[in-house]
């Protein structure tokens, strides 16, 4: 299987993402060790959603390496594929088929044998608490039910690495709860690497074995939630973060690259 | 049954099938084109020495529903990225080609039923094609069904949202609908339109279906059938490599 450099499972050198005159990935690089979960903080338009897409083969950077299970994201497209699962920040269900019809197409498109992808969604989907709901057409279900669905389905095929891009988003706490619980335990059980990102700071403080901070595309800090607060010198991670990105409100840079994107469109000459 | 292409293939049918609004919705236009056309310029064509306006007619309009309910499935990826479910598919560790044929066997499955629709509605108010060759009639639907899905699945690779839309409607389908020799003999038309059509890859589609259910045609069934599969497997693979090409 999966070549090995050292410990890490994820290795990125000098990463480098552009969209036009802006620069959304400025030059990183960072290390995701084996079976340890990772959280990737940041602003929203830092830059954590771009470098996910890089990781996760959507995305070719511009410049720099990536490595992932030892695998290259750019050149080795399906090898690294095989190698993580994703729950996505925003939709990626269809709608237009029931609960269970979206876990088999997945299970199906990542060759899970027969018996074992029945096994798994029948469990998978009494555990995020929708197995009744299995035949109902998926754009009958709330917004809450949906992200179940997509955590669900990102596990089917027991992935190396999970990539969890605000996974908890619009989620209450129940769920959340015991949504990290079992996350934990897969992490614990079967060595499953996380890389996850989220704005709940409380969340990434309780599950995560090390985190980045990043910002404007650069990682400004990294280390275990307490060496982060130590380095600050706060109490919590949230005032940590706070003092790291500063406490103005960007959305800019993520409207900038809608901007560049929408003018790409137009002038693309159709 | 587990492959990639199976179960994309039948994602495309069920949500064909789930969408009863669509089914009848889409045959609206062929229909309408049927019968306004099709009774309303009969006598004309007859009078002209052309025989059965209907005979004449059938074949172009089943084209035609296989043309529009083609092309849109093959715009669908449009949608799909909208909805992020294209996400879900390319970031599989299945190779886009796969996915393409799959959703554009999907797609021409669906255009082929719209047109299988059209001939049993012609059969009922009277139309009577040449059982002998209906496989033959059968296999023009297939290739303009595939030739038609790659090709919107080609250009909604290249478009982000749907504002393109207008154009292609515009621009391409209805144009491509109406240089086919669907609604008038090529033959009696002008040289320029003649040339034009020529063009015009569903021409060699119309004619075929036409050759294969009235026993007229102008090129002849071979030439048509030898077009229609260089075009179709030249196009699918523009598609492909247009669609594996894609980045969200």
């Amino acid at each position: 299987m999966a070549e090995k450099s050292g410990d890490n499972i994820i290795e990125v050198k000098n990463l480098v993402k552009k969209f036009g005159d802006f620069i959304a990935v400025a030059n990183i690089s960072f290390e995701v060790k084996h079976g340890e979960i990772f959280a990737f903080l940041g602003p929203n338009g830092a830059g954590k959603t771009t470098t996910i897409k890089m990781l996760t083969t959507l995305l070719d950077p511009n410049s720099g390496t990536i490595s992932v299970n030892g695998f290259n994201p750019e050149k080795q497209k399906d090898e690294t594929r095989k190698s993580f699962g994703i729950v996505f920040q925003d939709p990626s269900l269809d709608d237009d088929l029931t609960a269970m019809e979206n876990m088999e197409f997945h299970g199906i498109f990542y060759g899970v044998p027969d018996k074992i992808r029945k096994e798994r969604i029948e469990y998978l989907l009494k555990f995020v608490g929708l197995w009744e709901r299995k035949d109902d057409l998926v754009k009958r279900f709330s917004g809450g039910m949906k992200r179940r669905l997509e955590i669900a389905r990102g596990l089917i095929h027991h992935p190396k690495i999970l990539f969890l891009d605000e996974p908890t988003l619009g989620l209450d706490p129940q769920t959340r709860n015991h949504l990290w619980e079992y996350i934990k335990k897969m992490n614990k059980d079967e060595g499953m690497t996380v890389f996850l990102t989220t704005h709940y700071m409380d969340e990434a403080d309780r599950v995560a074995d090390r985190i980045a901070v990043i910002d404007h595309g650069k990682i400004i800090s990294r280390g275990t939630s307490s060496q982060l607060k130590k380095e600050t010198k706060t109490k919590n991670l949230e005032d940590a973060f706070l003092k790291l990105t500063g406490h103005g409100i960007r959305d800019e840079d993520a409207s900038a690259k809608e901007q560049f994107k929408s003018h790409a469109r137009r002038w693309r000459g159709r | 049954m587990n492959s990639p292409v199976y179960i994309m293939w039948l994602r495309q049918v069920k949500k064909y099938l789930r969408s009863k609004s669509r089914i009848i919705g889409s045959l609206g236009q062929p229909l309408l084109f049927l019968f306004a056309l099709g009774f309303g310029l009969g006598g004309l064509y007859k009078q002209a020495g052309g025989g059965s306006f209907i005979d004449f007619l059938v074949p172009g309009i089943i084209a035609m529903s296989i043309l529009f309910t083609a092309m849109f499935a093959g715009i669908e990826v449009i949608w799909d990225r909208q909805f992020g479910f294209l996400k879900e598919t390319l970031i599989a560790p299945v190779s886009r080609f796969k996915i393409m044929l799959g959703r554009t066997f999907g797609g021409a499955t669906t255009a082929i039923f719209q047109g299988i629709i059209v001939l049993v509605i012609s059969i009922i108010i009277g139309f009577r094609p040449d059982l002998l060759l209906l496989p033959v009639a059968l296999l023009f639907m297939v290739l303009i069904g595939l030739f038609f899905t790659s090709l919107g699945t080609a250009l909604a690779s290249k478009l982000e949202d749907m504002q393109g839309f207008q154009l292609i409607m515009n621009f391409l389908i209805m144009p491509i609908f109406f240089l086919s020799g669907a609604l008038f003999p090529l033959a009696t038309a002008p040289e320029a339109l003649k040339i034009v059509s020529y063009f015009n890859p569903l021409t060699y589609g119309v004619d075929g279906l036409r050759g294969a259910l009235t026993g007229v045609s102008q090129f002849g069934i071979p030439l048509d059938l030898g077009v229609g599969i260089v075009l179709t497997a030249i196009v699918l693979w523009i598609g492909s490599e247009l669609f594996s090409k894609i980045q969200i």
